[in-house]
């Protein structure tokens, strides 16, 4: 992109700014630090030039939005053409519960669904479950079979929003739900569009809601690819996420790192079981955090599209869509602080506007209150509309990837590709991803990153607004969500309900079908989805694949 | 030489967030205290059993899924139950204030919440413990 004889002027040109001018200011007037680093501990210099890019070619490394390797975006119109999808994560209590506040994020202009679903719900269990003891509800929906999923969808035209799921040891009974509740109402499959997470070795990694052990989780993926590509070819199968292993501490390269390399695996094993890596490519997706380090997060969206293409090329796809990083993304949840939560408001602009600036696809906007609890309806209103101020107000959709060609976003962008082909190399050094998560590999690096982060918190090195610095003493005024306390016992009336209810031999007769299929080879959604139909439970489901797969127990490492 | 504090760090129920429990558990140990980490899904029962097998005097439950008010107490109950009032019972994670006085009544002496300096779990711990 530049001319040899250029980059050694401007290079003779800014040796000269800093030793005349730079650092006889700096003599004067100390830097407010010794050294300047961004969150993943990255030296950042005082000004970047075409010398820290030297090599850059427009064509191949950047080139145009919707172009290989797409550094500037999946599509070519971006914003111009489509906005973001405006997706808030919700659910709490019943299903009831929370199809109000879908209906109410709806009439405020959302224009995607988000599930979250509550603790037992995660890991396979019904409501009634011994081991569901005080969780109903709490951090998310409970859904236990088809009928509160009917309930929970009930008056929303699925056929004509997406819906993102964050499931992942059950998610494809889950999927099962959404699936079988939308060809109830006489909508077809084909035309079903969402997401659901199914994403298990980032649960291994970081945010541990797994069920089963590696091998057996990861058929059910592929089993889901599958599907879905010859059943429901709108859906996106998988959403690789980054977001947990960031929240669980790690930085950002970390999470960079492990959620392509977690990506990769999938596609390997996809190849493996003998899918043609064109058909279902194109709908993996992918999800990550946006956390405070500005640029930072710009860059590690860029990267990730750049590093994507660059691998599936190499792992033979062909299609253009296959090689497409389409992602979601959510600020950081653990980047609030409880003091002074309406700051919050703040914080969760700033990491939204990287987002958007990094090309995100969908974006969940954090409410001002969860360091506390559960969001309020007003706090969440809050939240959407600053991804509604920073659309239609600020202007930079206007124009494509408008930080492109920036020296310092593409010099950061660079290393960031660097540092995760390093950490992608110690990986396969360890025999890749599932004997690192074996060995304890990622778990450690994250916990370590986890630490060091409070350490300087903590000892003031890194300031946080309200927590360590501008501290002030004040009650909290934030009204906190309270769920409905007849919700529980609702949902287990229900649950006797439909185990009284329906028909008992062909109940009995699917699940020992599901059981045989479990033993054997063949792809379990068929004989998931016919579960479903005959309405038995997730945890009844999932007990018969505990009882094959077995349960995944991790060792305890801090 | 004085006796080194045992502390068990416990993560009662399904909630996955470990970030904060392993944080604090290497903050405890940095400042000389013997700990022990459950790892996840624990019930009362299971935790309780290991405080009474590793003979600690402070217990730090850490949750953010929301259901502290039956999980705490499950462990508070049992304790008492078994005894063991003289073990010191902390709490941490996504805790409403509005639930601090129902929880400290039920033998949780002190809640700490996001943004808590590690140094000062380590400073009440220090001043409080009852063995």
């Amino acid at each position: 992109m530049f001319e040899e004889k250029n980059l050694k002027k401007i290079k003779q040109k800014k040796d000269e700014w800093e030793k005349n001018i730079y650092f006889k200011l700096v003599k004067e007037n100390p830097e407010l630090k010794d050294k300047f680093e961004n969150l993943s501990g990255t030296e950042i210099k005082n000004v970047y030039t075409p010398n820290d890019i030297p090599h850059l070619d427009y064509i191949c490394d950047i080139n145009f939005p919707g172009e290989y390797p797409f550094l500037r975006g999946v599509h070519a119109t971006m914003y111009r053409g489509r906005l973001w999808t405006m997706r808030q994560f919700s659910g709490f209590g019943s299903a009831e519960e929370t199809n109000k506040r879908y209906k109410y994020l709806l009439e405020h202009g959302e224009t995607g669904l988000s599930v979250a679903f509550d603790y037992p719900t995660l890991y396979g269990y019904d409501t009634d479950h011994p081991l569901a003891r005080g969780e109903f509800g709490k951090c998310g929906v409970a859904i236990s079979s088809l009928k509160d999923m009917e309930i929970l969808f009930s008056g929303i035209p699925v056929d004509k929003i997406t819906t993102s799921m964050t499931i992942n040891g059950p998610a494809a009974i889950v999927w099962g739900f959404y699936i079988a509740n939308a060809e109830n109402r006489g909508i077809s499959r084909r035309i079903l569009g969402g997401t659901i997470q199914n994403d298990i070795l980032k649960e291994y990694i970081a945010q541990k809601s797994f069920i089963f052990p590696p091998e057996q989780s990861m058929r059910l993926i592929v089993d889901t690819f599958e599907f879905g590509f010859k059943e429901v070819p709108l859906w996106n199968t998988i959403s690789i996420s980054g977001y947990h292993i960031r929240e669980a501490g790690s930085t950002a390269i970390q999470e960079l790192a492990f959620t392509l390399g977690d990506g990769l695996e999938y596609v390997r094993w996809a190849i493996k079981r003998g899918l043609k890596i064109d058909d279902f490519a194109p709908r993996l997706s992918f999800f990550f955090n946006a956390h405070n380090d500005f640029f930072e997060e710009i860059a590690k969206y860029r990267a990730a599209r750049r590093i994507w293409a660059k691998e599936l090329k190499k792992l033979g796809a062909k299609k253009p869509r296959s090689l497409l990083m389409r992602f979601h993304t959510q600020t950081a949840g653990c980047s609030l602080t409880a003091q002074q939560p309406e700051i919050n408001i703040a914080r969760v602009t700033m990491q939204a506007l990287a987002a958007i600036l990094g090309g995100t696809q969908s974006l969940h906007t954090n409410s001002m209150d969860e360091a506390l609890a559960l969001p309020s309806e007003k706090a969440v209103r809050i939240a959407l509309r600053t991804q509604q101020i920073i659309a239609e107000e600020s202007g930079v959709t206007s124009t494509v990837d408008p930080l492109g060609g920036s020296y310092y976003i593409e010099w950061l962008t660079n290393k960031m590709e660097e540092q995760t082909y390093r950490y992608f190399d110690r990986v396969d050094k360890l025999g890749g991803v599932l004997p690192a998560i074996e060995k304890g590999f990622f778990q450690r690096e994250i916990a370590e990153a986890a630490y060091k982060y409070q350490k300087e918190i903590d000892e003031n090195k890194r300031a946080i607004v309200g927590v360590n610095k501008y501290k002030i003493d004040e009650p909290i005024e934030i009204p906190i969500l309270r769920m409905d306390e007849k919700g529980e016992e609702r949902q287990i009336n229900r649950l006797k309900k439909i185990r009284k209810d329906r028909d008992k031999s062909k109940f009995e007769n699917n699940l020992d079908k599901l059981r045989k299929a479990a033993e054997g080879d063949d792809n379990l959604m068929p004989y998931i989805l016919d579960c479903v139909h005959s309405y038995a439970t997730l945890g009844e489901i999932c007990g018969v694949l505990r009882e094959v797969f077995g349960e995944y127990k991790e060792p305890a490492i801090y | 030489m004085e006796k080194k504090i045992r502390v068990l760090i416990a993560k009662p129920g399904l909630d996955g967030h470990d970030r904060g429990a392993k944080v604090v558990a290497r903050a405890l140990r940095d400042a000389g205290m013997e700990v022990i980490y459950t790892g996840l899904h624990q019930t009362a029962k299971m935790i309780v059993e290991t405080a009474v097998q590793e003979d600690v005097d402070v217990i730090g439950l850490s949750l953010l899924s929301g259901a502290h008010m039956t999980l705490f107490n499950d462990v508070t109950k049992l304790l008492k139950e078994r005894g063991m009032s003289d073990v010191l019972v902390l709490g941490g994670g996504i805790i409403p204030k509005q639930d601090a006085p129902t929880l400290k009544k039920a033998g949780v002496s002190c809640i700490f919440g996001p943004g808590t300096p590690c140094e000062d779990i380590v400073e009440f711990i220090k001043q409080n413990v009852k063995k």
